[in-house]
């Protein structure tokens, strides 16, 4: 049986399409990924999947139950995580963990019980009598995460679980992602991170201005890059360019000069003086001859390394998004909404 | 079942969250001391008189002690979110904003209360018909608790929500014959008392006290309920259509 069947699914505001026919399934136990840039749809659709937003057409079904014929028997079998937390700051974390766990109809022994099982697992004890007002930015998170499964939901939403919180805590968090899963939950994650959605997410979809553009699982979407051998080369310019001498030496392989850094790291932007270029090939790249080469040429290689295609390319090919766009749409529309609301945080 | 798990412990989160916490503790006191302090004094009729005051000091009483508390445990709780949380749990809209509702009016009753004690010092009680008395007051924290949700969910914005309740209860002190008769009021103004929930429960206050009602108590007592049942209803009705969007 499915956990999740969405057929045709669409929520519009005003004059924005914020979800457009959108269908897919979500197995029992697996952990789907809904992928894409700010502003595609993806809280809207949990959203109308947990009951907060009414779709305009379409079907939900849960665990074969149709959703609205249903609500109050499905309402008890999900957890959410909503993006932001929405807990209360006047309480303690303890006080919040039992009070979700009431709203559930757990008994008080059993509240208090599991309240602290998820703290000590949480790595939150030491806070529990603490207000959750003044936690970290991470910890907050974390608390929303353990609100969120106290009752032992089958199906947990997620609603982009790390965007906005130290990379130490996102670790964590990705991590007790994992382990819940594992225990068998059923997991529906929206990201707007690449990497993310690849080291978690069994299938994934892609979704872009409210429409899924591509939904597979994660070896189907990998298998086309498999054939494919990347490296990337940065080397000081010379007086000649170095992709067109490697170009003229090394025929079998493919060398393009590229604008930003190739691969993941988006740690370091090209500095002036600097050439990168991308190897490609359907051979393994002999990275080591072709620096050789260079500096025999008298043109000085600062780093050269062999890239994992990833499911970045996936992404980009299909959708047309580059991934570092995706992040900076990201983080600047969050600015603009901190600001918006006075910085009550 | 377990839905009234969810409600007694909606219900003690916001006692202990938002009414005991001493500024609410103090000015659910000392508002309606200071009140009933000041018409008692200036009154200038003497201590007999005291029981002509006490059922419109007790009727502004629950008023100003329910309605504000909406904007807290509602519009206040939609704006950070938390409000989320309850609308995803396994509980009926109805029950929720029982719920919600039920620390208000607990607070509205207690608040009730403190005139009467004090009156109680000042002269003899012993002729109130306890019986209709108590029911006025508790239709009456129920249908100020019941304005002031439809109030919080009408707006969205703390603030909001304080202007637009002062809009209707300082008109409702004057209009719903607290303190002078409608009878005394322009005629034009007197359909306006009757479009009022208070007048009803203010009038029965009255006949409980000195039997002053103007109308008979059963019928102040069922239009009262039937303003409760409706602006329950509204503001139900309201949250549906603006915050399940
Ligand atoms: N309550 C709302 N009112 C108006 N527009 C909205 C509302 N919620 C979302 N939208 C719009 O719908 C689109 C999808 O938003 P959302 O689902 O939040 O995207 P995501 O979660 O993928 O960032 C956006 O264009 C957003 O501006
Ligand atoms: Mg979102």
């Amino acid at each position: 049986m499915n956990a999740v069947e969405v057929r045709n699914l669409s929520k519009s505001f005003e004059d924005v399409k914020a979800v457009d026919k959108i269908s897919f399934v979500v197995k029992k136990g697996e952990m789907f990924g809904f992928l894409g840039p700010n502003g595609a749809g993806k809280t809207t659709t949990i959203n109308m999947l947990t009951g907060l937003a009414r779709p305009d057409q379409g079907s939900i079904r849960v665990h074969g139950k149709d959703y609205l014929k249903n609500l109050k028997t499905i309402k008890q079998s999900i957890g959410v995580v909503p993006d932001e937390s929405n807990l209360y700051p006047e309480l303690s974390g303890l006080e919040n963990l039992c009070f979700c766990a009431a709203l559930y109809g757990m008994k008080k022994a059993e509240r208090t019980a599991k309240a602290w099982e998820l703290l000590e697992q949480f790595g939150l004890k030491e806070a529990a009598f603490r207000k959750f007002g003044a936690y970290s930015k991470g910890m907050k998170r974390k608390l929303t995460i353990a609100a969120g499964i106290i009752h032992d939901p089958e199906i947990l939403f997620l609603d982009e679980p790390t965007t906005g919180i130290d990379v130490a805590s996102a670790r964590q968090i990705r991590m007790l992602i994992a382990r819940l899963h594992e225990t068998g939950k059923t997991v529906f994650l929206t990201t707007h991170y690449i990497e993310e959605a690849e080291r978690l997410c069994e299938r994934i979809a892609f979704i872009v201005s409210g429409r899924i553009v591509r939904i597979d699982t994660m070896e189907n979407l990998l298998q086309p890059m498999q054939e494919e051998h990347l490296a990337e080369i940065i080397c000081t310019r010379g007086e000649k360019q170095a992709v067109d001498l490697l170009g003229k030496e090394f025929k079998d392989l493919v060398f393009n000069n590229t604008g930003r850094n190739a691969g993941r790291s988006f740690s370091r932007d090209k500095e002036a003086g600097e050439e990168h270029v991308r190897v490609k090939s359907g051979e393994p790249i002999p990275v080591g001859r072709l620096v050789r080469f260079l500096e025999e040429n008298g043109i000085q290689v600062i780093e050269a390394r062999l890239l994992r295609s990833s499911l970045e390319d996936v992404f980009v090919r299909i959708t047309g998004i580059e991934a570092k766009e995706l992040l900076k749409v990201t983080e600047t529309k969050r600015h603009g909404k901190k600001k918006k609301a006075g910085g009550g945080t | 079942m377990s839905q009234w798990t969810a409600f007694f412990n909606i219900l003690a989160k916001d006692v202990h969250a938002y009414y005991l916490k001493p500024p609410n503790i103090s000015w659910g006191l000392l508002f309606p001391l200071a009140w009933t302090g000041m018409f008692f004094i200036k009154s200038g009729q003497g201590l007999e008189d005291v029981l002509g005051l006490l059922p419109g000091v007790v009727a502004l009483s629950i008023l100003f002690g329910t309605t504000s508390m909406l904007a807290v445990t509602v519009t206040f709780e939609k704006k950070n979110r938390s409000f989320e949380r309850l609308l995803l749990s396994p509980i009926s809209l109805e029950l929720l904003m029982l719920a919600k509702t039920g620390g208000a009016i607990i607070f509205g009753l207690a608040n009730a209360f403190v005139p009467v004690i004090m009156a109680s010092f000042l002269t003899d009680l012993s002729s109130i018909a306890w019986g209709s008395f108590f029911m006025a007051v508790l239709l009456i924290a129920i249908a100020s608790a019941f304005l002031g949700l439809f109030i919080a969910v009408a707006v969205s914005e703390v603030f909001e929500a304080q202007t637009f309740s002062n809009f209707f209860r300082f008109p409702m002190v004057f209009l719903c014959g607290l303190f002078f008769p409608i009878a005394k009021l322009p005629v034009f103004l007197r359909p306006l008392s009757y479009a009022l929930p208070l007048t009803y429960g203010v009038d029965v206050l009255h006949g409980s006290v000195q039997s002053t009602n103007i109308m008979p108590m059963y019928l102040d007592l069922v239009v009262l309920a039937g303003f409760c049942i409706l602006l329950f209803a509204g503001s139900l009705h309201n949250i549906k259509r603006k915050w399940i969007m």
